[in-house]
């Protein structure tokens, strides 16, 4: 079994970089390309504007913060590696009008070029009917199709969670195999370090919230549990396959936080729904008010799971990344400044990595804490008084 | 006359400016919050030592909840800037 993760992980990371890296040394467009930059996320208007600007920056390249961490937190449909290196990966898009589409996101020449109808526009996938190659900017956006099409790319983000994926289940698989050979016995290695994290998770978070129905809740508390931690834990590591944003995109966040709500709808009891809609000891004209706060209250819980993770992990992130970008900014102003701010940067970065390491860590348990307190609170029995 | 011209930029970028002011307000508010949480739970431990584990892992949990709501702001600083 362990053999067939290892080939499977294998596959996945040759089948990725096989697909060929694409390299370019500097911008070598000719003088009459219209190709820009992109401007900072947030003057998305004044992009087009400056892009005439922007070009006679070229030679230059000029540091854009907000670029550079943006590009670094957000989901990207290549995965960028280095300088100019980036490991293209594999766009996805069925169109309900022209079907399935398969290729590599080399083909759009880092967003320049439209292929196959479809082009990139700050990591949007747009259709358009302009043939294969046009430049970005020639191309007519057609929106009764970019309407119709839906995007399953292999993004950065889901290379990452593939990578995760394959992490957890080499990890937990070997310590079930573990079990399964030595039963009640002493554990050994890997088995060892992952027990006393499994038996917190058992005792601390979920007998403690659910009580005695803890049992049917552990697979998905620890599933969410050592998901997100690992997840918190890669997006630390600059060095690829690890490093993407995974727990910080909002995307990621809002499915684990769906599936934690869509659990207490299912699992709510009468005791619950009842509580929530007329809850008993109040007066009438106090549940007017108290029924919608706790109605709102059902889909809000949720949500601020979703926004807490996201924004923890960002945040994080975003802090590191100005630290790197405050050494670029000052050296542009002068070398000897830049090496200077470097130190003082390095000093930072490391300090905010160890709070970074130990939010990874408080931010999977509180998540799953808070789930398992949901999950209670949906299943609690009814104690007469 | 320049004041205009410093007007209008200041107009113009305004969202930007909001948006730190909110960022501020936020960590501030974080401060305070986890300040007190943190300064409670000390004075839990001095009353009774042989709880501090326990005391540990609640305020621990308390301060997360608390940095939940002072992310929201956070994010709206955000949004501020993006949209």
């Amino acid at each position: 079994m362990k053999a067939l993760i290892r080939a499977t992980f294998l596959l996945f990371s040759v089948l990725f970089a096989g697909v060929s890296v694409a390299q370019h040394e500097g911008h070598e467009h000719a003088a009459g390309d219209t190709t820009h930059q992109h401007e900072m996320v947030a003057t998305g208007a004044e992009a087009h504007a400056e892009h005439t600007e922007a070009h006679d920056e070229h030679a230059t390249e000029k540091f854009d913060p907000g670029k550079m961490i943006m590009g670094h937190v957000t989901d990207e449909h290549g995965w960028h590696l280095w300088g100019h290196t980036s490991l293209p990966l594999p766009i996805i898009v069925y169109n309900t009008e022209r079907g399935l589409s398969v290729f590599s996101s080399a083909r759009f020449d880092h967003g320049h070029k439209t292929y196959g109808g479809y082009f990139l526009q700050e990591g949007k996938l747009l259709a358009t009917d302009a043939p294969d190659g046009t430049d970005v900017h020639g191309a007519t956006l057609n929106e009764a199709l970019t309407a119709a099409t839906w995007d399953v790319s292999i993004t950065k983000n889901v290379l990452g969670m593939l990578v995760s994926i394959a992490l957890m289940l080499i990890i937990f698989l070997s310590v079930a195999g573990g079990y399964r050979k030595r039963g009640v016995g002493a554990p050994k290695g890997l088995q060892s370090f992952i027990e006393p994290i499994i038996l917190f998770v058992r005792d601390d978070v979920a007998k403690a919230n659910i009580g005695p129905k803890y049992e049917r809740f552990m697979p998905f508390l620890l599933t969410v549990f050592f998901f997100i931690l690992i997840n918190n834990l890669m997006g630390l590591i600059p060095i690829f396959p690890f490093g993407a944003n995974v727990s910080g995109s909002i995307s990621v966040t809002f499915a684990l936080a769906a599936i934690t709500f869509v659990l207490t709808l299912i699992h709510g009891n009468r005791h619950y729904w009842g509580h929530i809609l007329a809850m008993p000891g109040v007066p009438k004209p106090v549940l007017l008010i108290l029924t919608p706060v706790e109605i709102l209250g059902v889909f809000l819980r949720p949500a601020i799971l979703m926004i807490r993770l996201f924004a923890n992990i960002t945040a994080g992130h975003i802090i590191v990344l100005s630290f790197f970008a405050l050494i670029f900014i000052f050296g542009e102003i002068n070398a000897g400044l830049g090496w200077g701010v470097s130190v003082f940067s390095l000093a930072f970065t490391i300090f905010m990595s160890m709070l970074e390491l130990l939010v990874a860590f408080i931010q999977a348990f509180v998540f799953t804490f808070l789930s398992a307190m949901y999950l209670g609170a949906a299943i609690e029995e009814p104690h007469h008084h | 006359m320049f004041l205009s011209i410093l007007l209008q930029a200041a107009a113009e970028n305004a969202h930007f400016g909001f948006a730190a002011i909110g960022a501020g307000i936020a960590a501030l508010a974080a401060g305070i919050g986890i300040g007190r949480i943190g300064g409670d739970a000390m004075q839990a431990i001095a009353r009774q030592p042989e709880a501090t584990n326990d005391i540990r892992a609640n305020m621990i949990l308390a301060a997360a909840l608390v940095e939940g709501a002072a992310m929201f702001g956070i994010v709206v600083g955000l949004l501020a800037m993006v949209l």
